[in-house]
């Protein structure tokens, strides 16, 4: 077992953290995670569907007004300073009709943060509900199985309600998949069914991290955080030049960038980044790539070194050779819409 | 394996290949609570470690462990058999050793764990 934002959560499960990796990234198959310590929250509003959109584009520096009903978005909730209080998903289910899910470490803080800021004509409840991801080409067909209903129609970012549960199809792994939303008296009877199913293995944080990290996804609190602007931290993608919080991110002078080692050894969080003798940053995340076989990770170096390929990251008294190269490290296999 | 392990709190196990060298691994107790191993760093040959120095460190994947040397002494032979496969630590103490190190206080052995010692030091963790 690990401590994780003051739960409890099992680091592996039977099959080991690699095996685990491996099994959520194998054809047909796919690993469920408890991660039903991220918090959840819906939003209600009145005035025809326009007062949501506008609070949310008063914190983000996103653009919520043309999103669609039963569309899932990614954005940061941004402090005065604009850098990143949270990293969050927004999804629609009505004009007046918002379910955002936060990060578990930050949920105190998000909460009052959002209650600070929430017109009076918004309601926010925080939901009493588990999230439980199941990641991998697999996930579809287990899902299917068990809910009684196709869903060749529910593409990546896309969510659906049925019943009382949310079924999103997104997830921190790259691969297909679903985050649900289960009520809490309904959570153990869907894990176990879950189990049943042969192609589908429980997966643990350690694996959690790795399959993340392959993707260059950031952790909040690591790769993210609010010492950090979503542009420099390579997010520029939530920010929509129809926002006027948007405008006002200065062009950053330091990048989140990914690492490669190019020799053997792991590089872990707070190792530092050098070209020659001079050190240029430190790393936010770092360990091994199951798929890829070598340590990987992810830093801030400042913009006039963003494509270095001839740098090396400090571990222990070691300099281990690295270079900076493209995010995610692996490909994205999840079901975008054509 | 008739040799005689003594083990530190750090679990690492030692035991002694001739009179003045010590074989070094860390024990099943360390190994299940890293799980799968991805990486060893190991010593240099030659160098000088002090007890309780770090003198290489085990990578799983969620974690990095250091490994402390429980006596003094010069590193006499390495493991490289663990650097194209870090799972083999997890082998017999034939296979799954770590270094070897040339003792220049074979007194610092008697202070270490016996193996019932450490079974029952392992029930108060």
């Amino acid at each position: 077992m690990g401590e994780f934002a003051g739960y409890d959560m099992p680091l592996f499960y039977a099959l080991g953290a690699l095996k685990e990796h491996e099994h959520v990234r194998a054809d047909g198959m796919a690993g469920v995670f408890d991660i039903s310590h991220m918090g959840q929250l819906r939003l209600r509003g009145k005035n025809g569907g326009k007062n949501i959109p506008e609070f949310l584009q008063s914190i983000t520096p996103s653009f919520f007004e043309t999103q669609k009903i039963g569309a899932a978005k990614y954005s940061v909730l941004l402090t005065d300073q604009n850098t990143i209080v949270d990293d969050i998903i927004v999804t629609k289910f009505g004009t007046d009709d918002f379910f955002v899910v936060i990060n578990a470490g930050t949920k105190d803080k998000d909460i009052a943060f959002l209650r600070a800021r929430l017109p009076n004509e918004i309601h926010m409840d925080v939901l009493e509900s588990d999230l439980i991801a199941v990641q991998g080409s697999g996930a579809v067909r287990a899902i299917e199985k068990i809910i009684g209903q196709s869903f060749d129609d529910l593409y990546f970012m896309q969510a659906r309600e049925v019943g009382d549960m949310i079924i999103s199809r997104l997830g921190y792994t790259g691969e297909d998949g679903f985050e649900i939303s289960v009520p809490r008296e309904q959570t153990v009877h869907l894990w176990q069914t879950l189990m049943k199913n042969d192609a589908v293995k429980p997966i643990g944080l350690a694996a959690r991290d790795t399959l993340r990290l392959e993707m260059g996804f950031s952790l909040y609190g690591h790769d993210i955080d609010e010492d950090h602007t979503p542009r420099e931290s390579d997010l520029g993608f939530v920010c929509s030049p129809k926002n006027a919080r948007a405008s006002q991110i200065p062009v950053p002078s330091i990048k989140r960038v990914g690492i490669k080692l190019n020799d053997k050894g792991i590089a872990r969080e707070g190792a530092e980044i050098y070209v020659g003798t001079t050190k240029i940053g430190t790393l936010s995340s770092g360990g091994y790539s199951p798929v890829l076989k070598y340590g990987i990770g992810m830093g801030y170096v400042p913009m006039d070194h963003i494509n270095s390929e001839n740098i090396s990251i400090k571990v222990r008294d070691n300099f281990i050779p690295a270079s900076i190269v493209p995010l995610p490290f692996i490909p994205s296999r999840a079901r975008r819409q054509k | 394996m008739t040799a005689q392990l003594k083990f530190s709190k750090d679990h690492e196990w030692i035991y002694l290949e001739n009179d003045d060298t010590a074989v070094l691994g860390i024990t099943e107790y360390a190994q299940h609570a890293l799980g799968d191993l991805v990486y060893v760093e190991l010593p240099k040959l030659g160098a000088k470690y002090n007890k309780g120095a770090h003198c290489a460190v085990v990578e799983s994947v969620k974690t990095a462990a250091e490994v402390y040397t429980p006596v003094t002494g010069d590193i006499v032979a390495v493991n490289d058999a663990l650097s194209g496969d870090p799972e083999i630590l997890k082998q017999s103490i034939e296979t799954g050793w770590i270094c070897k190190i040339k003792m220049t206080n074979k007194d610092e052995v008697a202070s270490l764990m016996s193996e019932d010692d450490y079974q029952s030091y392992l029930k108060t963790l």
